[in-house]
């Protein structure tokens, strides 16, 4: 059970002057129950690659396998897929449009074609999962805060029972608590339900702080693919790639040029703390 | 000088005066629900030449703080007044928004052009600036933001934090005294907030353009003359970043954060290591802990 990519190539605009070639032979393994990171420029081909994954873009060359299937296979069930493989975009909230929020997570399940009962129990179910207080599901969601909105959205894919759930920079946009709470959900439910989850981000500390693997895309190409100490350690490349590392990993990379025995591979703050504690021989 | 101008030696920038704005609800039939009152009461006054920071969580008020700041809202109670001009003052409006341009959020909202240097000189047309002098501004903005090679380009083929200098270059051109930034890099990778915040910095040290930079990235506002924070419409923090964020459980009861170093000292502090309050940058880290070993 997992999603592959073998020698997947994606070119935007085929057999035009405008030609533009956005994935170059993607392999990927993405195993059942992993906690994904992908991080990239702008235009390094994270949202094309994420695309293929549920079938919305059909790939130049290549096979996309959805639990050992072909998934553009012509007599594949691609609608069965996108319940299966749960997309959430960027600004989510925007695609809300249902008179109150709990009409609104029912619509991915009604689709399906359940019955009403079953519609109703999911939507129940994930908008309890993403914890919105009941006093808001019969309120129109345009009434929510920002972070509320986010969360009926999410709500929204999660009613359709995915394996596998892709978000697009959830937390954009909202602040500092705002980013925290809806990150902190989506752990919550990767722990919970094992659902498999994979995070775009821009934010090297949030994804340093909660993904297991790393996926980095530059121009198309998968440029590393490895947990997050052994991606952070290549700042130099990330930092040409137009990213970064996490603010501590700096840190500790120039507290090791100052001359303390500190491991320049911490990249979350309790590691570089617990790393610095030891430096100075206080634990 | 116009005489609803005040003096010039106390012109502020900006200058709010017990603002209040408030926004009426209305069911679907029109009626009235409620009333909410968005900025309560708030005074907040920008030094020519100030770089600004305003941060507070979603929905504390700071976009329609901002909103304020070239007369695109108007007080329900209090006044605002920019360079000296009253903003309900409608003889002042387009110098107004001349003189204080603003930045939003999402960069493909805010570019008309079809190519870079057509939307840079957008502003300065209808300005009735004559043609050549359109052109040396346009010149002189993209260069201001170091997007002079990508003159000819499509917006469309640039990056994100691209077409956010070229948005900045667009109201560079118009020779403002101030830009009010509202989360110019929200929607950008690293290298584009990098880039978008060098560019506001340089405008703020070469120019003297006096910058107001609102923003959810606390990393961002360490450089800053001032910061004020807000809450339910209120300011109800305001110093120097240093002051600022030394109060790292305040800020957390605001929904807000510290930078990752700034944090990082704090934890260290409480695990008894003599820092001290408020590091904002790893060379200060480093530095701080040097005199601990």
């Amino acid at each position: 059970m997992s999603i592959i990519f073998d020698h997947v190539n994606y070119i935007y605009d085929e057999d035009t002057a405008m030609a533009h070639a956005a994935l170059i032979d993607v392999n990927l393994k993405i195993p059942d129950g992993k906690f994904i990171g992908l991080i990239g420029h702008t235009g390094s081909g994270k949202s094309t690659l994420i695309q293929h994954m549920n079938g919305l873009i059909k790939p130049s060359g290549g096979t996309v396998y959805f639990n050992n299937e072909d998934i553009n296979a012509p007599t594949y069930n691609k609608k069965n897929l996108r319940a299966r493989v749960g997309l959430v975009f960027q600004y989510p909230e925007h695609q809300l449009f249902e008179t109150d929020c709990f009409k609104d997570v029912c619509f991915g399940p009604k689709n399906l074609g359940l019955p009403q009962k079953d519609v109703e129990l999911r939507a129940y179910e994930a908008l309890k999962q993403v914890g919105l207080e009941d006093d808001f599901f019969y309120q129109s969601p345009f009434d929510l805060s920002g972070g509320q909105k986010r969360r009926v959205a999410i709500a929204g894919v999660l009613a359709m029972k995915p394996e596998v759930m892709i978000l697009d920079e959830p937390t954009a946009g909202l602040d500092p608590k705002g980013r925290e709470d809806i990150l902190n959900l989506i752990s919550d439910l990767h722990k919970k339900t094992g659902i498999t989850i994979i995070l775009v981000s821009h934010s090297m500390e949030d994804v340093a702080d909660y993904v297991e693997r790393i996926i980095v895309m530059n121009k198309g190409r998968v440029a590393f693919d490895a947990e997050p100490k052994e991606v952070f350690r290549h700042v130099t490349e990330l930092e040409e790639m137009g990213l970064a590392a996490p603010q501590v990993t700096y840190c500790m990379k120039e507290l090791w040029e100052a001359g303390f025995d500190v491991d320049t591979d911490a990249t979350t703050l309790e590691e570089a703390k617990n790393e610095i504690l030891k430096a100075l021989g206080r634990c | 000088m116009k005489s609803s101008k005040i003096s010039t030696a106390m012109k502020k920038m900006i200058d709010t005066d017990k603002l209040v704005f408030e926004y009426i609800r209305r069911d679907e039939e029109g009626n009235v629900e409620g009333i909410t009152r968005a900025i309560d009461g708030v005074d907040l006054k920008v030094e020519p030449g100030q770089f600004i920071a305003v941060l507070g969580h979603n929905g504390s008020g700071k976009s329609t703080l901002a909103k304020h700041f070239n007369a695109l809202l108007y007080p329900t109670e209090g006044e605002v007044h920019v360079d000296g001009m009253l903003t309900e003052d409608d003889e002042h409006l387009w110098e107004i928004r001349q003189e204080a341009g603003m930045i939003f959020q999402n960069p493909d909202n805010q570019i008309i052009g079809q190519v870079v240097e057509e939307d840079v000189g957008f502003g300065p047309e209808n300005m009735g600036v004559p043609t050549d002098e359109i052109w040396e501004r346009v010149d002189e903005s993209l260069k201001a933001v170091r997007m002079d090679k990508f003159r000819k380009a499509s917006p469309n083929h640039l990056s994100g934090g691209q077409k956010q200098r070229v948005s900045i270059a667009g109201v560079i051109a118009m020779h403002p005294k101030c830009i009010i930034m509202d989360e110019p890099t929200a929607m950008l990778d690293p290298n584009g907030r990098r880039e978008v915040i060098r560019a506001a910095r340089a405008l703020n040290q070469v120019e003297g353009i006096t910058i107001i930079l609102i923003t959810h990235y606390m990393e961002e506002v360490v450089d800053a003359d001032r910061v004020f924070v807000m809450d339910k419409g209120r300011i109800v923090m305001e110093g120097t970043p240093r002051e600022i964020f030394a109060q790292v459980d305040r800020l957390k009861e605001l929904r807000l954060g510290v930078p990752q170093v700034t944090l990082l000292a704090h934890e260290l502090r409480k695990s008894g290591v003599p820092l001290p309050e408020a590091v904002l940058t790893r060379k200060e880290l480093v530095e701080a802990l040097k005199k601990c070993r």
